[in-house]
């Protein structure tokens, strides 16, 4: 069953088209990763699934339902949530902070109800409490909740941001460039966690990713991005032997010589 | 070699830097005009204590620098400074009897000069000068070199000598009322302690600090040491203990001390409500005195028995539309200023304020809130027949709003919400992507805030029992914005810190009025070098500015 399917997408900036009738179909349950060189729009095009910008044209479906005009946070509550490539924590809380904030759109209580510590209230803070705790057992970091989330390592502040973002319960997890400014080692167990969370909790996950050895390791289906364009898709296998793939990473030369 | 010229490069600057302290503080006239307030009867004025303060403070900073078993060197750093801090001083004084500076600086008098030359002429005054500052200057470096254990208690007795001392005044007043004048006599002298008294006053405060020091850990360690449930009750107890004393304080303090706690404690309620706009949502509003104006408006227009009042409603039949008001006005606000961030949302709600304020003073409505005339006539509030005029009765009203505040405030940053306005505060797109409705969080924060400060407002309305639109200037929203960085941004009790420290002691010392936005800069600066995160900081604050050490020392663990 396809979740989230995007159809001929464009953004513009200006004069630069930074997604360029960009079709995908994503199927529920899949690993897929979208590939591509620096500048490519891979995080454009997560920015208008997440409906951090709005794209100019085009359509993307998600579960049946269009995403077109909806803010983040309806987005967001409709079933996607998303990591960052660049860190973005709320570095001045606590690591079980951050993934309370992440159990956002679970909770019910309205504000009017906390001032009065109604027994609801108490009852569901108890459990997200514990739900939260729960998550960063699974994530790993046992022990670390009570840690302020810009103290944590460098790895570690990348499962609480994945962390934070499952607490919203998502059908469709959008992790960009979870290994980023990882080593080797690093990379690979974040890859076996990657595949471990799919495997357990049977969540889509869409990848942008620039470590092939990842993308090639998990990935069920892969596009490929250059200036904006889908110029390849396929299996791990298909796009390893793609010249056009080969063309956009390593230039038209090379292209030619890997196909004597 | 090298080090030692160094060492002598940095106590000249800093000698010189308190000595031009000094001068300053004379020369501005606060010396002049703090003299006339007598701290210990003919041993202290409150303008020598401020002379002093610079090179004191200066010494000791620098004593701290130097290593500590290197004593004789850090004594002669603080007679050093002491010595500097004293010659701009000299110059000043030489200067002036040459030259009439008075044409140039109205504050350089003669009765300056006097206060500088100890009332001797300017070669033994000069001199009388120089070793006054050299002996403070030895005397605070050498407190560096203390242990702690007698430091402490000698501080703590010096906090309290001239706490006493600097509020003798309304002190002696509540003393006479409670013990007669024979007691007072014996403590007091017009508006200052007497000698005796204050030497009295420091040995014993020094001593029960001394004393305290070996009991106080053990008497926190066997509540802490207590059973859950024990704890909980003794907890209860310092609870009850603490509203007891918050019931009986206007008995205990009097009209005008609690005319002052009244005023402080409608700060304390605006300070509240820009607590959680600013503080808790990271939402800078200058404007902030716009919704206690028109809480104070509200009020006014509802129950003012004159010509432009409706009069139908009484105080507390009318308090629940003004919070309406500021509320409805506080969303009003939210609406347009949503997509703005930092910068530019202080800019827009400065210029709210404002336009608040021009309205009030408007031809416009003048037929309906008064113009520049205001609204005058406003009843006082009323519990059946007994009207509430008193300030130690009208304290309770305001008690209970603040109370209601305050809770509010603790309940809410506990809750769903509180995290909500924290997420927004740290990083607005991505609480978005979290699923946070900005929208209504930005405008809750906005509405609650408004509704403290409107309630607030219509206290103040009902209390003054008139107001006029100059009432409501932007000084106020400085005022509050100002409290609650003192207090420390984000902390409830902080709010009350801040407002007792920037509303109450001017209030105590009228000396400071005429300099009051001077001490507000001049604290502003020593407490974000020193306290960056306030008096009473909130945890997250406290977190955020000392994040460095904490993750430094998490590394060597």
């Amino acid at each position: 069953m396809i979740i989230l399917s995007a159809n001929s997408v464009i953004k513009q900036f200006g004069g630069l088209v930074a997604v360029n009738k960009f079709t995908f179909d994503l199927l529920e349950g899949q690993i897929a990763s979208i590939i591509g060189p620096n500048g490519a729009g891979k995080t454009t095009f997560f920015n208008c699934i997440t409906g951090f910008y709005k794209f100019d044209e085009g359509s993307i479906i998600f579960n049946g339902r269009s995403l077109e005009g909806k803010s983040p946070d309806l987005i967001t509550r409709m079933g996607i949530a998303r990591t960052y490539q660049n860190i973005r924590l709320f570095p001045n809380m606590t690591a079980i902070e951050n993934i309370l904030v992440g159990l956002h759109p679970r909770l019910k209580s309205f504000w009017v109800e906390a001032i009065l510590q109604t027994p609801r209230v108490r009852k569901e803070e108890k459990e997200a409490e514990e739900e939260a705790n729960r998550i960063l057992d699974f994530v790993g970091l046992s022990g670390l909740g009570d840690q302020l989330a810009r103290n944590l390592p460098y790895g570690a502040q990348r499962r609480l941001e994945i962390a934070r973002a499952i607490a919203s319960n998502p059908k469709l997890l959008l992790l960009d460039e979870p290994t980023a400014g990882m080593n080797p080692k690093e990379s690979s167990v974040m890859m076996h966690f990657i595949q471990n969370l799919r495997d357990e909790t049977g969540i889509t996950i869409l990848l942008i990713e620039h470590d092939m050895r990842v993308v090639m390791g998990i990935s069920e289906n892969i596009a490929v991005m250059d200036f904006g364009t889908k110029i390849a898709e396929g299996t791990p296998t298909e796009i390893q032997t793609n010249p056009r793939v080969i063309e956009a990473y390593l230039g038209r030369g090379a292209a030619a010589g890997f196909n004597k | 070699m090298r080090e030692k010229q160094n060492t002598l490069k940095i106590l000249l600057k800093s000698g010189l830097l308190s000595g031009v302290i000094a001068l300053s503080v004379s020369m501005i006239g606060m010396v002049g005009l703090f003299s006339q307030r007598d701290m210990i009867a003919g041993v202290l004025t409150l303008g020598q204590l401020l002379l002093f303060a610079s090179p004191a403070a200066f010494a000791y900073l620098e004593a701290v620098k130097i290593s500590k078993d290197d004593w004789r060197k850090g004594l002669l750093a603080g007679l050093f400074i002491g010595v500097l801090s004293a010659i701009p001083l000299i110059i000043l004084v030489i200067i002036s009897t040459l030259v009439n500076l008075r044409q140039y600086f109205v504050s350089v008098s003669d009765t300056l000069i006097q206060i500088l030359t100890f009332n001797q002429d300017v070669f033994l005054g000069s001199i009388l000068l120089i070793l006054v500052m050299a002996f403070v200057g030895l005397i605070a470096a050498g407190m560096r070199y203390m242990p702690i254990k007698y430091r402490h208690p000698i501080f703590q007795g010096l906090i309290w000598t001239f706490g006493v001392s600097l509020f003798s005044e309304v002190l002696s007043e509540r003393v006479r009322s409670f013990f007669g004048s024979f007691i007072t006599k014996i403590m007091f002298k017009s508006r200052a302690t007497q000698p005796l008294f204050a030497i009295v006053l420091f040995v014993f405060i020094a001593g029960i600090t001394y004393w305290q020091q070996g009991h106080k850990s053990s008497i926190k360690d066997f509540i802490d040491n207590q059973p859950p449930k024990k704890k909980r009750q003794y907890q209860l107890i310092f609870l009850g203990i603490g509203i007891l004393i918050l019931i009986i304080l206007p008995l205990i303090l009097g009209t005008y001390l609690s005319e002052v706690i009244n005023n402080v404690g409608l700060y304390i309620l605006m300070g509240l409500g820009l607590n959680i706009v600013v503080g808790f949502a990271g939402l800078l509003d200058l404007g902030y005195v716009a919704f206690f104006a028109i809480g104070a408006y509200t009020m006014a227009v509802l129950t003012s028995e004159g010509a432009l009042g409706i009069s139908a409603f009484s105080f507390w039949a009318a308090l629940p539309f003004c919070v309406a008001a500021s509320v409805s006005a506080g969303i009003l606000l939210g609406i347009p200023v949503l997509r703005m961030r930092g910068d530019y949302l202080a800019i827009v709600t400065l210029g709210f304020g404002e336009i608040i304020r021009i309205m009030a003073n408007s031809d416009l409505l003048k037929p309906f809130i008064g113009g520049a005339q205001g609204i005058l006539q406003i009843p006082k509030p009323s519990i059946g027949n007994i009207v509430l005029f008193k300030p130690g009765q009208l304290y309770y009203v305001i008690l209970i709003g603040v109370l209601i505040a305050a809770y509010i405030s603790w309940r809410l940053r506990d809750s769903r919400l509180g995290r909500q306005w924290m997420a927004m505060r740290e990083d607005e797109d991505v609480a978005e992507a979290m699923g946070i409705n900005l929208v209504n969080t930005k405008l809750l924060a906005f509405a609650i805030g408004a509704g403290f400060s409107g309630l607030s407002g219509a206290i103040f309305a009902s209390k003054l029992t008139s107001i006029f639109p100059h009432s409501f200037n932007l000084l106020i929203s400085i005022n509050v914005l100002s409290l609650i960085i003192v207090g420390g941004l984000g902390s409830i009790p902080g709010v009350v810190v801040g407002a007792a420290i920037l509303v109450g002691l001017p209030e105590l010392l009228r000396e400071f009025k005429e300099y009051r936005l001077l001490m507000y800069g001049g604290l502003l600066i020593v407490m974000m070098l020193a306290k960056p995160e306030g008096f009473w900081p909130s945890t997250i604050q406290k977190r955020e500015l000392h994040a460095f050490q904490e993750s430094t020392s998490g590394n060597d663990t």
